[in-house]
């Protein structure tokens, strides 16, 4: 697969045999890495596989990123790995004890316990005119998350989502599921392109837009 | 403008802090619980009321801070232990039972004494917001504050354990709701002996004295215990609620084993025990067109 859309910073390698995405930087999750590179699992990253199905998220490297549902920090560690400034939301305290280890050798990555439905609770730390918003978390409204978190981006920002249709309906179908999220994006953001990342992650939905 | 800008911050009245030579407990303490209605350019802002000397030193700062805030938060959220929810849930319990039982006499005395006085608790806190005349009067209305404060204290604790519970057992209290997750775990003693519980059990915990008149042949099985007062329960018709409990008793037994073992949040649990309420319930639908029923009747 060719990657004309890869951001400075993230490069194809081959690691331990095989070839795929990869950022420099201390590695996080046992991960493996040759020449100093860490490879990206696209299996257990949303947004490592939107890059691998060659989604055009807009991302060039060393923008300002909030990172919403950082879980362990799997993602977000090659997030801050290739991009600038990156705050990253989790509110679970158990996977945030991980993501503390992440965030403490990378110094423009930023660990908030935070509940991403509530962002007055981080508007006092995270900076306004924001160039991304990653968002990956697996709670019900996931559309109303991104709407609300919509105030930290600049005009130009752009937002790149994973929808889980499971986190808002596990009994109504998939795409059901994502017409409705979609309908709702739409109060906010202008959609730019979805695709369907269930190569990597069954009934998920990849989603780049921009505020409107 | 500018100061009051900057004033939003989480870096703000870091002088005064630095002074008092409190700097970075008072930065850690404003990230963790600190608001603003918006973002603002904060690094341009910082720089400019002088906390950091650059874009770049701000960002160390930031750096420094987030994670000292984001640790001391993880460790208080987790230490957050189950033997206060307990305490907590026990003394809503007391309070409500004695704000009610003072109600009644408060309510009793004052009716003697005043024309208007309403039982209840909010006939205590309107009897409380008199203006008393006379030595018996005094006292009336201060036992009717006395329940006005008990009822006040009662939704304190409740409020509390809705802030504590998903910290204690997240999944469970996603799944049940905080007060219910307190109550299942004060029943049996601890997380850990909930945790150790099969489902059967605490599908009728709380249905004690209906469980010993079953046993000892006098009754029939209990269906529920306290996971009555759950929706998934509560709100199925009563031909499906044995099964609408067995199956919430068992993902409960296995979000409180997930909680205690794993301590994550699961996402599959809560997604199965949905499924399975929707199989459920489905059945009323389904009466009319036939039998549909499931044959994974025993699963839970």
């Amino acid at each position: 697969m060719s990657d004309p859309e890869l951001p400075d910073g993230v490069e194809r390698r081959e690691i331990a045999g095989e070839t795929g995405l990869a950022t420099r930087g201390p590695t996080v999750y046992g991960e493996p890495t040759a020449d100093g590179w860490r490879a990206w699992d696209p299996e257990r990253s949303k947004l490592g596989g939107m890059f691998e199905l060659g989604l055009d998220t807009g991302l060039t490297g060393g923008e300002t990123v909030l990172y919403l549902g950082a879980a362990s920090g799997t993602t977000v560690s090659h997030v801050a790995d290739f991009a600038g400034p990156t705050y990253a939301v989790e509110f679970a305290p158990r996977p945030a004890r991980d993501l503390l280890d992440a965030a403490e050798p990378r110094n423009r990555l930023f660990p908030l316990l935070k509940d991403a439905r509530k962002p007055e609770t981080y508007a006092h730390v995270v900076e306004a005119d924001l160039d991304v918003i990653v968002q990956d978390v697996a709670t019900r409204g996931q559309a109303t998350v991104a709407a609300r978190n919509a105030r930290f981006l600049a005009a130009d920002g752009r937002l790149v989502l994973a929808v889980k249709a499971r986190s808002e309906d596990a009994t109504a179908a998939p795409s059901d599921v994502f017409e409705a999220a979609l309908d709702e994006l739409r109060e906010t953001y202008e959609i730019l392109e979805t695709q369907r990342l269930d190569r990597y992650h069954e009934d998920h939905l990849g989603v780049v837009a921009t505020p409107r | 403008m500018t100061d009051t800008d900057a004033d939003a911050g989480w870096f703000a009245g870091h002088a005064a802090d630095e002074a008092a030579g409190s700097d970075e407990t008072a930065a850690r303490d404003r990230i963790a619980t600190g608001e603003a209605d918006r973002p603002r350019d904060w690094p341009a802002l910082a720089v400019e009321s002088g906390f950091a000397e650059s874009t770049d030193e701000y960002y160390d700062r930031l750096h420094d801070a987030t994670v000292a805030a984001t640790r001391a938060s993880v460790r208080e959220r987790e230490r957050a232990d189950d033997q206060q929810l307990i305490h907590a849930v026990r003394a809503m319990d007391d309070c409500e039972r004695t704000a009610n039982e003072l109600a009644e006499r408060a309510a009793e005395w004052a009716g003697s004494l005043f024309d208007d006085a309403e039982p209840g608790i909010d006939g205590a806190r309107a009897v409380a917001a008199r203006e008393p005349e006379t030595e018996l009067e005094r006292r009336a209305v201060s036992l009717a504050e006395c329940v006005a404060d008990l009822a006040a204290e009662r939704d304190a604790l409740a409020e509390t354990i809705d802030r504590i519970a998903p910290a204690v057992a997240p999944n469970l209290a996603e799944m049940a709701g905080p007060e219910l997750a307190a109550r299942l775990i004060a029943l049996t003693g601890g997380l850990e002996s909930l945790a150790k519980k099969p489902s059967g059990t605490v599908q009728v915990l709380g249905a004690e004295d209906a469980l010993f008149a079953h046993l000892s042949g006098r009754a029939p099985s209990p269906k529920h215990g306290i996971i009555y007062t759950h929706d998934y329960v509560r709100n199925t018709r009563p031909e499906d609620r044995g099964s609408a409990a067995r199956a919430l008793a068992g993902k409960l037994t296995l979000a409180a084993r997930v909680d205690h073992y794993a301590g994550e949040r699961r996402e599959t649990l809560h997604e199965e025990l949905r499924e399975r309420m929707a199989t459920i319930r489905g059945r009323a639908q389904n009466e009319t067109g036939g039998d549909a029923d499931d044959t994974t009747e025993g699963d839970a």
